[in-house]
């Protein structure tokens, strides 16, 4: 049960929420002209005439972003349409040069879906998808250059969004929160879209609204547009279900209309009320005939599809040994699963998720650098992770090891090899350690015999500091057993 | 469906037209023959018959995802009334 009640002085409210998530397609060139998709060139160098809206030009569809387009659908379940079509989507502001947007209506080229997101219980939840349809980004307006006007850079103008759109199917912060961490990760393993929330090519509008619990229907709703994190869109579903609690419970009533959530508050203020609100007077765009996808092009794509994160959890699980955690946490983006699976291969799988989430994920942190960085190779986390598993070191030498294969980058065995940290397995040459030993501390060698038999941790840390941390530490417990005894 | 004053006037303002308080009678009764004329269609019967959105036969084709076009944003802004810094300078838009 991950729904959020609200305890009202009049009861208990449940909130109710649905996402529509804008995604930037990764493609070169823009869905319907030849302009760069590139990020961070000059203002205005990748316009071309298309984007700027000059008369007498004509969109010529990508055939990237139907493909981009089509495997997301997979990717979120979904129902692809073969027959799909274009609109036009009328509304007047400075960075849409053409006055309208080319977007998808009636006829969406994916249709409903769904997506399984994984709660902090444990459980899983479905989230039903409505539809996904593509469509053409809008220009920016910069604002805070001149006090007088604002400048507009047509760069992004024309770069291909796919608008994603759920059902109303979460009922808490928390559950919105996980599909939007799972919809990153699903992008990004199919590399439609780089999901970066806070570069913009990933933008969330929340529609939130609250009923009482047991109540039939739903309420009035309110859009609360691009909010960019998914932290803030956990904080503008809470407050904007609080603020609808108090408002209905204190007498009012709720008006449909647009919200603009401010990070730095946690609340939202009214952009538009509905008495404004955009009327976009959709209507077929007249210049693009229906798009009609044909089984060779589906075919395609099918085919090039990846491994899925919930797929390879699975695999992880069941294959592999990990338990649910450890495969969540290595699944959630595709190069660190990719760079486990191959440390992992032809070794204990399990002890190199332990290693790669314990020491290895540590020292990338300390580092501040990426898994591609690593000096660490996949190959030589496994090698070491072999090296323990056939009692050629123990443990603790195992994490000196890793401290040096940080450091040089070296493979284990070499290090190892160099520095003689072999642990010593011969039963001789540990009992002539521990025989040293006993013969140094007769007192506590009588002590332990009298019944302070903690003393027995003590003589195993001896043993071992004396052979240089190498002895084999369950040999040194055990030979040390069979002589104080 | 008959269009009155304040269709107009709405209208209006989402195409960004400026019609003058004496042309709106003028434009509602222009509105209003098209529409009249429209509602004759509706005596045939459309049930189950979708929209015709095109003649033309045809389905879209696609273009190959290449970078053609670019590195000309002098022509882009040449009609631009105003133009800074390499980009289109607009009266200040603050919704």
């Amino acid at each position: 049960m991950s729904g959020m009640i609200i305890n009202g002085k009049t009861g208990d409210w449940e909130v109710i929420c649905g996402l529509e998530i804008h995604c930037q397609i990764i493609s070169k060139s823009k869905m319907f002209s030849g302009g760069s998709t590139h990020y961070g060139s000059d203002a205005n160098e990748n316009v071309s005439f298309v984007d700027a809206g000059m008369p007498g030009m004509l969109p010529t569809l990508n055939e990237q972003c139907v493909r981009q387009a089509i495997k997301t659908g997979l990717g979120l379940n979904a129902k692809i349409n073969k027959y799909s079509e274009f609109a036009r989507k009328n509304y007047f502001y400075a960075d849409l040069p053409q006055g309208y947007q080319i977007s998808q209506f009636k006829y969406p080229i994916v249709g409903e879906g769904s997506v399984s997101i994984d709660l902090a219980d444990g459980t899983t939840k479905e989230i039903g998808i409505e539809r996904l349809h593509i469509e053409q980004d809008a220009g920016k307006s910069i604002h805070d250059i001149s006090p007088t006007k604002s400048f507009i850079d047509l760069n992004r103008a024309g770069v291909g969004l796919m608008e994603i759109v759920t059902k109303p199917d979460f009922r808490s912060p928390e559950e919105a929160g996980a599909f939007l961490r799972k919809l990153r990760s699903i992008v990004r393993y199919l590399g439609t879209c780089d999901g970066n929330m806070d570069e913009g090519s990933m933008r969330c509008d929340v529609n939130v609204s609250v009923r009482k619990v047991g109540e039939d229907g739903y309420r009035t709703r309110n859009e609360m547009k691009n909010v960019n994190s998914v932290k803030f869109v956990m904080q503008a579903i809470e407050n904007e279900a609080r603020r609808h609690v108090e408002t209905y419970e204190n007498g009012g009533t709720i008006e449909q209309e647009t919200r603009q959530f401010d990070p730095s508050t946690g609340t939202s203020r009214v952009m538009r009320k509905k008495e404004f609100a955009h009327d976009y007077r959709y209507f077929p765009e007249p210049d693009l005939l229906p798009l009609v996808l044909s089984d060779e092009l589906l075919a395609e794509v099918k085919a090039d599809m990846v491994e899925l994160p919930d797929a390879k959890k699975a695999r992880f699980v069941k294959d592999l040994g990990l338990t649910d955690y450890d495969a969540m946490v290595l699944c959630e983006n595709r190069e660190t699963a990719e760079w486990f699976e191959k440390a992992a291969k032809g070794h204990d799988a399990k002890k190199v998720a332990n290693w790669m989430m314990g020491d290895f994920f540590a020292m990338l942190n300390e580092k501040k650098i990426g898994l591609e960085e690593s000096p660490i190779t996949p190959e030589n986390l496994g090698k070491l992770v072999d090296l323990i598993t056939s009692n050629v070191i123990n443990g603790k030498t195992a994490k000196d090891v890793f401290v040096l294969m940080a450091e040089t980058g070296d493979a284990p065995d070499k290090i190892v090899e160099e520095k003689g940290l072999k642990q010593v397995t011969d039963t001789g040459a540990i009992e002539a350690v521990i025989d040293t030993v006993l013969a140094n501390n007769p007192d506590n060698v009588a002590a332990y015999k009298a019944g302070k038999v903690a003393l027995m941790g003590w003589f195993v840390g001896q043993v071992m500091k004396e052979s240089k941390g190498k002895a084999n530490p369950a040999m040194v417990n055990q030979l040390l057993a069979k002589k104080l005894a | 469906m008959a269009i009155d004053t304040e269709t107009v006037k709405r209208i209006a303002f989402l195409s960004r037209l400026k019609i003058e308080n004496d042309k709106i009678q003028a434009t509602e009764d222009e509105f209003n023959k098209i529409l009249d004329w429209v509602e004759q269609l509706k005596e045939v019967n459309t049930d189950n018959v979708e929209p015709l959105i095109s003649v033309n036969e045809n389905c879209l084709s696609l273009r190959v995802d290449e970078v053609t076009e670019g590195n000309q944003s002098e022509a882009v802004l040449a009609n631009a009334p105003m133009k800074e810094y390499g980009y289109f300078a607009v009266p200040k838009v603050v919704e």
